[in-house]
């Protein structure tokens, strides 16, 4: 009987996303949207990048051994607000859509363009603003606020006698 | 009346001027310090510097107890995301966004952001209504309630010049309700003729335009008078 390998973490993962390769349209590639870019690509998604700013592709190549487009990436110009633009970078087969621009107003305007518009199921934005984070999230969108992070992990830096003692408690 | 205005540019000063002359309550809010202290001296308490689109300064400036929020910046996005959390989370009944750019118009109204308007439309709508160049002209489009009203000039070749009212078989879902002729309008009886060169006001179910121009402007071009 031949031996099976103990799953490891490494297989699951690998197993994972088998299941779920994605159609991700990455919004706005600064330094956070285009991180993602290349960590969803690198795990095996399929990944189309829409960027007002053509020099933003720059951002898609540093540090990989090849560009962009020869890893299978996508990359649009174009303002996310134009439907045509989100329809070129290819919106209307998306499976997930990121809005990762610079503002808060543009990422969540589009976030709901690509549920609503185009049926997008797994719409995930970028709010700075921690309270509208919370209510956009009640609304249905999956929000992700920098800002609120940042704020937690500056407030347990700076008491950790405060952690001790709930970890006490 | 309370209204709250985002935005103190050329639009909503004078939005807020003119409210305030007719004595309702107004607040402006603007974001650009410069243009906050610009405006200062003659609103006085009634303009706050901040970001409309930020919940807490929508609730310093009292957003709960707004009967009107008029968004008018000059990004489209802040005017809706302004106008939908002043309805949706502050229940707050009559928004007015204006549309900078008119191929947002469809955004607007994908979020549910009515009315919207847009001064490219409003010209538009003004050149249509002094050069009717297709005949008809829409006068007024009550989205929600699903109804327009149009206007529309009657060719000499229409079909319908000669006959009464009465005996026009317009399609279901419209209704004349005015005749314009020789520069006075009226509201025609039963036996009103319809004569060519008459401006006729029809109440409409929207889609049924087309169907409607056959009647008084078949070429789709007005009586050359």
């Amino acid at each position: 009987m031949p031996t099976v390998p103990a799953p490891q973490w490494s297989n699951l993962r690998t197993y994972g996303q088998l299941l779920i390769s994605m159609f991700v349209l990455i919004v706005g590639a600064g330094r956070v949207g285009s991180a993602v870019a290349k960590s969803a690509l690198a795990s095996g998604h399929e990944v189309s990048v829409l960027d007002e700013d053509p020099l933003s592709h720059e951002r898609l190549d540093a540090g990989q051994s090849k560009s962009w487009e020869d890893s299978g990436g996508q990359f649009t110009v174009g303002t996310a607000l134009e439907t045509d633009a989100l329809i070129q970078a290819g919106i209307e087969h998306a499976d997930a859509f990121i809005a990762s621009t610079a503002g808060d107003n543009t990422n969540l305007v589009i976030a709901q363009i690509a549920q609503k518009r185009f049926g997008v199921e797994k719409a995930i934005v970028r709010v700075m603003d921690p309270a509208r984070a919370d209510w956009y999230r009640e609304q249905g969108l999956q929000t992700i606020s920098p800002t609120k992070h940042a704020i937690d992990m500056f407030q347990r830096a700076l008491e950790p006698a405060a952690s001790l003692q709930g970890e006490v408690a | 009346m309370y209204a709250i205005i985002a935005g103190a540019g050329k639009v909503g000063r004078n939005l807020a001027r003119e409210l305030i002359n007719k004595g309702h309550e107004v607040t402006l809010i603007e974001s650009s310090r410069s243009c906050y202290l610009a405006n200062e001296d003659e609103f006085e308490h009634a303009v706050q510097y901040g970001d409309a689109t930020e919940l807490w300064v929508l609730e310093r400036a009292g957003i709960q107890r707004a009967d009107l929020v008029i968004a008018v910046t000059g990004d489209d996005e802040d005017n809706i995301l302004v106008c939908q959390v002043a309805k949706e989370k502050y229940l707050c009944e009559r928004v007015i966004a204006r549309v900078n750019n008119p191929r947002n118009h469809d955004h607007f109204r994908l979020l549910g952001i009515q009315p919207a308007v847009s001064a490219t439309d409003l010209i538009l709508r003004l050149i249509e209504h002094e050069v009717p160049r297709y005949g008809l002209v829409h006068l007024l489009a009550l989205e929600e309630e699903r109804l327009e009203i149009i206007e529309l000039e009657v060719s000499p070749d229409a079909p319908t010049v000669g006959e009464r009212v009465a005996d026009i078989a317009l399609p279901e879902g419209a209704l004349i309700i005015s005749v314009l002729r020789g520069g006075s309008g009226f509201v025609p009886k039963h036996d009103t003729m319809i004569e060519a060169g008459d401006e006729v006001l029809l109440v409409l179910d929207p889609g049924l335009e087309e169907a409607i121009t056959a009647y008084f402007a078949p070429n789709g071009h007005p009586a050359a008078f």
